[in-house]
């Protein structure tokens, strides 16, 4: 009777536990789900793991099964029993040494493989270069310049929105000028750290369909580092010739005027910024096509006229950013962007805030920036 | 020239440096700051590193309370990255070490048939670094939340190691953190250097290495392990210090330097630390399942050798922190495969246990409880440790939830677990009173079900994509529900440690008196009085066996069953006049020296070399007092 | 053996058995120390051999080094390992007057070889090489300066028996002691002699 209950307490809650977690881990369909794997890399990955898996939760259930019931079948709190005093068994042990070390030499061959696949780069003129520049707290992507099969003449510069066509296989070479970050799409592959000082390879296979992947910072990068996300859009041939021919028009718009003056002059947004040259890369994002991009602001907001303006104005109220003494010439600490509308000052002098109207101006000229 | 000396030696005029009294009690609140007992400093190790247990469990709650929903606003981002950082340092530097340390020196002496360790005066030094190690890391807490470390229990470069004005991390954090830890680490060497030669050197006559409980190997190892691993992190935490303070270029990318390095030199330490943080709880669970099985343990020289295999191969493994790193695919294959093969040795220790168990006479008790819940919490974490070892399925789970779940199911279900049962297992020895049999099975039961309500779920977020070390997530990630159980979880484990903590200090006023031999126990220390007395033994035990009291109270018939003796046979003499037993005395000066490290240490953290002075004077002060004292005052 | 009331020598208590391991604690000890301390400088010496060759921007290490100067302070460090033998010898056989000699000898030669330090450190700083000015200057500055710790400490130490034993308070007896600052002067020697042949003499 005892024992009973014993065991159907142990599995209630084991059911309790699994079955909700599996089912919400299996459903989930956030586009940022290792479990779902859409890319080869993740396909590959899960493929090997799956079924060690299997293996594992067997042996796991085994050995808590196996502890349930020692504690129960040899349960005797009254000590009425005089167990047979047993110092070992050369064979069991011997057994259950050897055993696990096969299995492990089983499942090493297919890991060791795996890994050596995985680290295989592809010719240049086959996979797409991408060079993946990790900032505090967003992600910068440049392609690399005289790639003809996949429609890049110019370098392109841009920023939080990864755009590849289906089925092509990307190199990225990642690197750091600042912290550790860690390039993660699990739909598509497992991660690669960006190290500054060195130049980190990963290739992988776009998805055989169309859609939107999520990608994080996975290694801890400072303060917004949750905030560092970004977003891999896979697209059919056309849509990304589309995109990439796009990008390398020059600006939609005319960099001058009343804009030109407040970005340049005044608020000295140029400083981290390009406006108008969507080859350079610079501190900041490159806003040349920023239009383009569906998120921003490390891939955490969408690319819409409140959000802009909120932002132009006081971006450390939205990510949080130790940039409060942006405005000032080094060696002013500086990580991020400032808020325009905090009064700060320069040598005793304040420097400008920017108005509501001034900020309309120049989110209706990024806007602009297709 | 081991023979003691025959001539007493002259004595040193009533003890060196005369600006203080010596101190001579050894009972009384002010004992507590001069007494030189590895009992009573094993006790205050315990309660330190219990409070501190949960302090880091508050921060914790802090943790879960900003994540049980999408966007929490309980926190800001600084103080977020604050808590998880000081929850991991904690957690790792002053529960999970200074409690073995608190096991290891109770328990070490009357275990091996000592009165007490081999370096009384250094075992004290080593507890008040530890303290002042940790208050000095929380007293960055005074200067503002802003100022608390902030840069991951790791601590990776070049983030912590970028001087403050760049902004990279804001606050002082890593300065107290870099020097807080390598004052933590004087405090483990000098303990670790303690143990390994009490082990080594103060055995009883007979106690031969091959006869000692399993808890003494598997602290002997852990000694060995820190010995060896904690000058590695404390190299990489100068570099760290001078990199941030003085602008030299270890760390710095562009000048030439290498941030994985930092990983290298961490990790070289850091995997090793793991198995430090673990073998003890292998250790404790080896003493309990015997006894509550009646059994001898099953292949106790397995246990043992895949003890050390597990110290050595422990060195070994390092990498496999970095596998993301791109540390290119013939050294990952490598590290990978050490990493399964570190695994055998872990498996043979599991079924062992079990062999324990199995046919015995099973007390389902609290401790046994315990035990049996670390079995197989630990090997659930030990399966998720294999499966890191598949390095590209590795490289999705690295720096997610699913890590976070695989390491506190090794740490908090096997080494918590451990502690918490080694708890109740030797109370009656420590304090001469039982803890209380109901609240403790209670205890147990919603730990277990707190436990895993707040890992479990943890495996499945960080496979659907959630990165650890993240202050918030937005809504639709569908990590909302599994985040809310899991704080749900974290405030059930809450609720158990309050029943056990309350447990403990009704217990410790109000518990049943304890036996000498509550539980029928086969080491050494069941055979002398409950609580212990100040010398230990009367009379140093001959030792005969392994598992000596035992077969001291039983022997086996030709079928293996066992034949209780005739009792009175036990060593244990009433003639030896105990006030003759001489004792080392109690000191200040071990805690004067102590005392300097925080003062070099601040002077360090704010460049200030004035400060230094007073610090380095009090250093001198307590070496010379400590070097000039002779170990036993005069009577 | 176990006869109540034995003498007390430093932290060993009374009735023990002797210890199983065959050395004493404090010994032991101290030898379980030192191998913890060779961890310590493996790390810097690994760290060195790492970074010799990487940014030789600014004077490296390596293009102001004085091989003459340094062998000579290497080899008053190591003649110093010769005068503690001797002083240990001398303590051994109660001849306090030579221990005394010896064990200041020791002090002055470990004094010369850090004078030698401080001018080399000097002089390289006035030839342009700071802490700062390359991977190279940091790790040889913060390596060696910290063996230079190692030496400064033993100094102390020794310079400290060498007190006791002017006041009297030294005698036979503390051979052990005496022995035990002698494992250490004779390891960070060694140290020494590995860091000077690493970092100075490997082109």
């Amino acid at each position: 009777m005892r024992q009973k209950l014993g065991w159907s307490r142990v599995r209630r809650i084991a059911l309790l536990l699994a079955v909700p977690s599996v089912l919400a881990a299996c459903a989930n369909d956030n586009g940022q789900n290792s479990l779902s794997p859409k890319g080869q890399n993740a396909k590959d990955i899960a493929n090997l793991i799956n079924p060690i898996w299997v293996i594992a939760i067997v042996i796991g259930i085994g050995v808590c099964l196996a502890t349930v019931f020692v504690a129960l079948r040899y349960r005797d709190n009254d000590g009425k029993r005089n167990p047979k005093q047993t110092h070992g068994n050369s064979v069991l042990e011997i057994g259950w040494t050897i055993l696990p070390a096969l299995l492990l030499a089983a499942v090493a061959v297919p890991t060791i493989s795996l890994i050596f696949k995985l680290a295989d780069t592809p010719p240049k003129s086959e996979a797409l270069q991408v060079e993946v520049v990790g900032k505090q707290w967003w992600w910068e992507f440049q392609y690399k310049a005289n790639q003809p099969k996949f429609g890049v003449d110019e370098k392109v510069v841009t920023s939080t929105m990864l755009h590849v066509p289906v089925g092509a296989k990307i190199t990225f070479s990642e690197t750091s000028d600042n912290v550790l970050h860690s390039f993660w799409v699990p739909e598509l592959s497992g991660k690669k750290d960006v190290v500054p000082g060195r130049t980190n390879v990963l290739t992988i296979t776009a998805s055989e369909e169309p859609g939107l992947f999520r990608g994080a910072c996975a290694e801890y990068c400072g303060l917004s580092h949750a905030n560092m996300k970004f977003w891999v859009k896979v697209e059919s041939k056309a849509d990304y010739a589309k995109w990439i021919a796009a990008q390398q028009d020059g600006p939609a718009q005319a960099y001058e005027g009343e804009v030109a003056n407040l970005t340049g002059k005044k608020y000295q947004c140029v400083n981290c910024h390009v406006f108008d040259n969507s080859a350079t890369p610079n501190y900041g994002p490159n806003l040349t096509h920023l239009a383009s991009r569906q998120y921003f602001a490390g891939g955490m907001y969408r690319t819409n006229r409140a959000n802009l303006k909120r932002w132009i104005m006081n971006a450390p109220s939205m990510i949080p950013m130790q940039s409060q003494e942006c405005r000032l010439p080094p060696p002013a600490t500086c990580v991020g962007m400032p808020s325009y509308t905090t009064p700060i000052s320069q040598n005793g002098k304040p420097l400008p805030l920017m108005t509501s109207a001034e900020a309309d101006v120049i989110v209706d000229y990024l806007l602009g920036q297709k | 020239m081991t023979a003691v000396p025959e001539v007493m030696p002259a004595p040193v005029e009533s003890g060196g440096l005369d600006l203080f009294r010596r101190p001579k009690e050894t009972s009384g609140f002010w004992s507590w700051f001069t007494t030189i007992d590895h009992k009573k400093i094993g006790i205050l190790y315990g309660t330190t590193a219990l409070i501190f247990f949960v302090i880091a469990g508050i921060e914790a709650l802090l943790i879960r309370l900003q994540l049980a929903g999408p966007n929490g606003t309980v926190l800001t981002a600084g103080q977020y990255n604050a808590m998880f950082t000081m929850h991991g340092t904690t957690m790792v530097f002053l529960v999970g070490m200074p409690m073995a340390v608190a096991f290891g020196n109770y328990l070490i002496p009357i275990m091996i048939g000592a009165r007490d360790v081999a370096f009384p005066r250094m075992n004290m030094f080593g507890f008040w670094v530890f303290l002042f190690g940790g208050l000095f890391i929380y007293s960055s807490l005074f200067t503002g939340i802003a100022n608390m470390p902030n840069g991951g229990w790791f601590g990776y470069t070049p983030l912590t190691s970028t001087p403050m004005s760049a902004g990279y991390l804001p606050g002082r954090g890593p300065d107290f953190w870099v020097i807080g830890l390598i004052m933590l680490g004087i405090g483990s060497t000098t303990s670790a250097i303690n143990f390994v030669v009490t082990i080594l050197n103060m055995r009883a006559p007979g106690m031969t290495l091959m006869r000692m409980p399993v808890f003494v190997w598997m602290m002997l190892v852990v000694a060995f392990l820190t010995v060896f691993a904690l000058p590695i992190v404390t190299a990489a935490l100068i570099m760290v210090f001078f990199d941030r303070n003085y602008l030299t270029n270890f760390f710095v990318a562009q000048n030439g330097g290498d941030p994985l390095l930092y990983q290298h030199l961490f990790w070289l330490f850091g995997h090793p630390e793991v198995y430090i943080l673990i073998l003890p709880g292998m250790g404790i669970v080896s003493e309990i399942l015997p006894v509550m099985s009646r059994k001898p343990l099953f292949g106790y020289s397995v246990v043992v050798f895949s003890g050390i295999a597990i110290g050595f191969m422990g060195w070994g493994v390092w990498a496999h922190h970095m596998f993301a790193t791109g540390l290119g695919p013939v050294a990952i294959s490598a590290f990978g495969l050490a990493t399964m093969l570190i695994a055998v040795p872990t498996g043979v220790k599991i079924f062992n246990w079990l062999g324990t168990v199995w046919g015995g006479s099973v007390k389902l008790n609290v401790p046994m409880l315990f035990s049996l819940g670390f079995i197989a919490m630990f090997t659930l974490g030990g399966l998720s440790g294999v499966t890191h070892s598949i390095v590209p399925a590795d490289t999705q789970q690295t720096d997610t939830y699913y890590v976070v779940a695989h390491f506190h199911y090794v740490l908090f279900g096997g080494l918590v677990f451990a502690i918490l049962g080694g708890i109740v297992y030797w109370f009656p020895k420590v304090f001469g009173r039982m803890m209380n049999e109901r609240l403790g099975k209670l205890s147990f039961w919603v730990l277990f079900v707190g436990f895993n309500l707040t890992f479990f779920p943890m495996h499945f977020l960080g496979l659907t994509g959630m990165p650890r070390r993240t202050y918030r997530y937005t809504e639709g990630l569908g990590w909302d529900t599994l985040n809310l159980v899991v704080t749900a979880g974290g405030f059930i484990i809450a609720l158990a440690t309050l029943l056990f903590v309350s447990n403990a200090v009704w217990s410790w006023k109000r518990g049943p008196i304890a036996p000498a031999d509550p539980w029928d126990g086969r080491t050494l220390e069941w055979s002398i009085p409950s609580p212990t007395p100040e010398y230990n033994f009367a009379a140093i035990p001959k030792v005969e066996a392994r598992d000596d009291f035992w077969h001291r109270k039983y022997t086996e018939d030709d079928q293996g069953r066992l034949v209780r003796l005739p009792a009175g046979g036990s060593g244990e003499d009433a003639a030896v006049d105990v006030s003759s037993i001489h004792l080392p005395s109690p000191s200040y000066f071990p805690l004067v020296l102590a005392a300097g490290l925080p003062v070099i240490g601040y002077a360090a953290v704010y460049k200030n070399p004035w400060l230094a002075i007073p610090g380095v004077l009090l250093l001198l002060f307590g070496m010379y007092g400590w070097a000039i004292e002779p170990g036993t005052a005069e009577d | 053996m176990a006869q109540a009331a034995l003498p007390i020598t430093h932290d060993t208590h009374g009735d023990h058995p002797a210890p199983s391991a065959g050395v004493t604690n404090t010994k032991l000890g101290m030898w379980v120390f030192l191998s913890s301390d060779c961890l310590f400088f493996g790390a810097f010496i690994t760290t060195y051999l790492l970074y010799r060759n990487r940014n030789l921007a600014g004077p490296t290490p390596r293009s102001l080094y004085n091989i003459p100067f340094t062998s000579v302070t290497s080899f008053i460090l190591l003649m110093s390992s010769l005068t503690m033998v001797l002083a240990l010898a001398a303590i051994q056989r109660n001849d306090m007057r030579r221990f005394k000699v010896w064990v200041m000898a020791t002090a002055v030669f470990g004094i010369l070889f850090i004078g030698g330090q401080v001018f080399e450190f000097t002089e390289f700083y006035r030839e342009g090489m700071s802490l700062r000015t390359n991977v190279s200057s940091s790790i040889f500055y913060v390596a060696t300066g910290l063996h230079g710790l190692h030496v400064s400490v033993g100094i102390v130490w020794l310079m400290s028996l060498w007190g006791m034993a002017m006041q009297g308070k030294l005698g036979q007896r503390d051979a052990e002691a005496v022995e035990v600052s002698g494992l250490y002067w004779h390891f960070v020697d060694v140290v020494w002699i590995v860091i000077f042949a690493v970092v100075y003499l490997i082109p």
